[in-house]
């Protein structure tokens, strides 16, 4: 299929969108099926983070119990010191390291450069399930602490809630996206988008698109994960 | 009507466009497993979706007949508030979300996307299949709360909290609650796969020479009302998760500080009417999900059987189009006693009030599109007139409960109950019956029994006219809906007897036919009139396949070429009185509008 088509850039973007629209077949030219279908899927995943965001800042109006200060619970004690967001900071760089290594892998695949691309995908997954495991450990940390979703020792129980339901949420989209960053992983070394090979479930044959959409995916994991960074931990 | 006069294909006769889409591999069923159960093709994963819809809607039909023997002779079925309230609930649930969405856009949608823009099939048809039976195990999870100890949900079908998990409503300590929320989020989850399908197949894969301007209206409907419920269910999901939540661990997002029973419950601060907007932010965009379909669905009958194109083709998308876009912004209108600031009830009857522009003209456009037409009063023309008469109707009431001063008398009465009945369910599901008399020739290849369909088709209209009519005196009267019984004594109370034993006689009848409708079908599948190829003289692509009805792959070995609107009817000059869709300028010379 047609990707990463040269269109020549004279065209204004406005004039090219109303005739890529009002033509026939393709709404948007060199747009694969997959790419497209994971942005509107992106767009309505969206949807459910904001809302999930949206319902978090109503919820810490409407309680009238104090609200935890989050540079207090989410510090880690490093000798003496209560380092405030340490562990946050960290998960953070690894999480936006790993859109990095993502966006060469795709160049790499791209460029059929099977031995690059796999281990860029591999290093992608690794840095996914320690951010993850990560997670677990500040989960582990909190829930040793006394937080629970329907209460805290730090002030209003829906701090609680609201932390396990968001981060959760978006942990459970990481551990997705990592289980699928290994699978490709093997197909990659395997040389499925080499030659083509078809798909367990789906019988359609294998190509690197697949590699990108991944990557769109990945990135929307992490772009979320620094609104949940600036709304949760920095608020 | 120069749909692309920005297109190179108008101005060369014949010219065909350069091929963008790949040809599409399709997996080839092998065994009856993988042909009939778990199929990938788009045709019978609409026709899976349609029974089962239609299977459960069933479950939805009894529970209104037996709520209505509740009000009209109660004592006649045993039953206590708890199983009225819980007939309640899954009667709204199922119709809503199981019956009319699951319909219109998994059964129609799949059947009728790939035929009409011309593909193979759904761009992924695995995604496709799996889409059906997540949406089936929903079904079943639904299903189960009726065998669950305390039986389903009796909170009505808003769900509102705290009354929907607090233990005083039927299903609210026991399971019913947490099947009913966990059968929306796996249905969410279930449509989302076949949504993306529907909207990438119209956006991505339509064949040569389908430019988006000449989609049949059907196919606008269901893209758009695709679309809103990518958007919109997210919304319903999350609050899903929340309540459940709430249900389940104790947390407090929807659960203020309340006593129960004199006990104070653990619940403390959580925010009621944040439930609130989140269902309506899901609730209101579905009515559109419910409605477009059946508005661009319509358009087609309408235009087919009065041998007519349509009218104002541009301005019917575009208001199917912005009455998508409105549709996000006017959920509050159904909070208005929610105790809401005023100014931002103010901003939502304005909105609310503005969505009548885009669908008068729609209105206008299918009586313009009648005008003067060919009209054939065959049954789907008559479920057709029937809808456009049915949705003015409860239009018109809508612009009552849209004014904030005139809503607040008017809350939760039967005026409420008639309005969104006959704008919502009765209008969409004229249509759907209509276009099943429409495409059934395409599905099965043979017509459906014309003198059943005829008895079907008036005692469905004046039946529900029957039923939804007096309503909205009752309304106006002051009953409000979702009693368990209106009391008896003086005059006033009288009159409502009368009146609710006469609404629920008609719905008996009114549900009973439906009966007829399905033997119809059942019949008519096996021994109706054979049909042959494109018997309604159809434009539009679905009836120009090499097969009928259409088999795996849908268009034989080639897929057609398009080259013009799908409304070429009664064209002067040309030698039929349509022109099909796929017939290039050069076979129409004669023709003195085919320039579209």
């Amino acid at each position: 299929m047609e990707s990463n088509q040269n269109v020549e850039i004279v065209v204004p973007a406005k004039q090219s969108f109303a005739t890529e629209w009002a033509s026939d077949q393709k709404a948007f030219k060199g747009v694969p099926w997959g790419k497209a279908m994971m942005w509107i899927f992106l767009v309505s995943d969206t949807f459910i983070f904001s809302i999930f965001l949206i319902s978090y800042m109503t919820v810490r109006f409407s309680t009238k119990a104090e609200w935890p200060n989050p540079s207090e619970v989410f510090g880690l004690h490093v000798g003496d010191y209560n380092v405030p967001l340490l562990l946050i900071a960290i998960m953070t760089f690894i999480l936006i390291t790993s859109s990095g290594t993502m966006a060469l892998a795709v160049k790499y695949g791209y460029e059929k450069n099977r031995k690059m691309c796999g281990y860029l995908m591999l290093a992608t997954a690794i840095f996914g399930a320690s951010f993850v495991g990560m997670q677990a450990f500040e989960w582990t940390k909190l829930i040793m602490e006394g937080v629970r979703p329907w209460e805290n020792p730090f002030g209003a129980p829906q701090f609680g809630a609201i932390f396990f339901m968001i981060t959760g949420f978006h942990g459970t989209h990481v551990t997705i996206g990592v289980i699928f960053l290994f699978i490709m992983t093997r197909k990659v070394f395997r040389g499925d988008f080499d030659t083509g090979r078809r798909g367990f479930f789906t019988s359609q044959k294998s190509h690197y698109e697949a590699i990108e959409i991944m990557g769109l995916y990945w990135h929307f994991v992490d772009l979320v994960w620094v609104f949940i960074f600036a709304f949760f931990y920095l608020w | 009507m120069a749909a692309d006069s920005y297109d190179d294909v108008a101005k060369n006769k014949d010219s065909i466009p350069e091929l963008e889409v790949a040809p599409q591999d399709l997996y080839h069923a092998k065994s009856f497993w993988t042909k009939y159960i778990f199929c990938q093709d788009a045709k019978v994963i609409g026709i899976q979706y349609a029974l089962v819809a239609a299977s459960i809607g069933m479950v939805g039909l009894v529970s209104s007949w037996l709520m209505r023997m509740q009000i009209a002779f109660p004592g006649v079925i045993p039953m206590d508030p708890a199983a009225y309230y819980q007939l309640v609930t899954m009667h709204g649930m199922i119709m809503v979300v199981y019956l009319l969405t699951a319909l219109f856009l998994g059964g129609f949608g799949n059947y009728l996307i790939p035929l009409m823009v011309g593909a193979r099939d759904m761009v992924f048809p695995y995604v496709n299949m799996i889409s059906f039976w997540v949406f089936f195990l929903a079904v079943v999870i639904l299903a189960a709360s009726y065998f669950v100890p305390g039986g389903p949900t009796g909170a009505g079908w808003t769900l509102y909290p705290p009354q929907a998990i607090t233990s005083g409503t039927p299903g609210g300590d026991g399971l019913g609650i947490v099947l009913m929320l966990v059968s929306l989020a796996v249905f969410v989850i279930g449509f989302t796969m076949g949504g993306l399908n529907y909207v990438i197949t119209i956006l991505q894969a339509r064949t040569r020479g389908m430019t988006l301007m000449r989609l049949p209206l059907t196919v606008w409907g269901i893209f758009t009302a695709t679309v809103l419920a990518l958007f919109a269910f997210p919304a319903l999901f999350v609050a899903g998760i929340m309540m459940t939540l709430d249900n389940m661990l104790g947390t407090s997002f929807f659960m203020p500080a309340i006593v129960e029973f004199g006990e104070r419950l653990s619940y403390d601060g959580g925010s009621p009417i944040l439930f609130q907007h989140l269902f309506w932010f899901f609730g209101h965009p579905e009515v559109y999900i419910v409605a477009l379909p059946a508005f661009g669905i319509v358009s087609d009958l309408i235009s087919v059987h009065a041998r007519k194109n349509i009218f104002g083709y541009r301005m019917m998308v575009w208001a199917i189009v912005i009455i998508g876009g409105l549709s996000f912004v006017v959920w509050a209108h159904h909070m208005y006693v929610a105790g809401m600031n005023p100014w931002f009830g103010f901003f939502f009857a304005t909105t609310t009030l503005i969505i009548a522009i885009p669908t008068a003209i729609k209105v206008y456009n299918w009586v313009l599109t009648l005008w003067r037409g060919n009209i054939k009063l065959t049954i789907p023309m008559l479920f057709s007139i029937a809808f456009i008469i049915t949705f003015v109707n409860g239009g018109l009431t809508g612009l009552f409960l849209g004014n904030v001063a005139v809503d607040v008398p008017l809350s939760d009465t039967y005026f409420v109950v008639a309005h969104f009945h006959m704008v919502m369910g009765i209008a969409p599901v004229l249509v759907i019956l209509g276009s099943i008399y429409h495409w059934f020739p395409l599905i099965t290849g043979r017509f459906l029994n014309e003198k059943l369909g005829r008895i079907h088709f008036w005692v469905t209209f004046i039946g529900s006219y029957s039923i939804y009519f007096p309503m909205h005196y009752l309304g106006f009267m002051g009953v409000t809906r979702r009693y368990f019984e209106v009391f008896e004594g003086d005059n006033f109370t009288y009159s409502i007897t009368g009146i609710n034993q006469f609404i629920t006689v008609a719905a008996l009848i009114t549900g009973a036919v439906q009966f007829v409708f399905f033997y119809n079908i059942i019949v008519s599948s096996k021994f109706g009139k054979k049909a042959g190829k494109n018997p309604w003289k159809a434009c539009s692509l679905e009836w120009q396949t090499a097969d009928v009805p259409p088999t795996h792959g849908n268009f034989g070995k080639e897929l057609p070429v398009v080259y013009r609107w799908a409304y070429d009817y009664s064209v002067p000059g040309a030698d039929q009185d349509y022109i099909t869709q796929d017939t290039p300028p050069s076979a129409v010379a004669n023709a003195r509008a085919e320039q579209t």
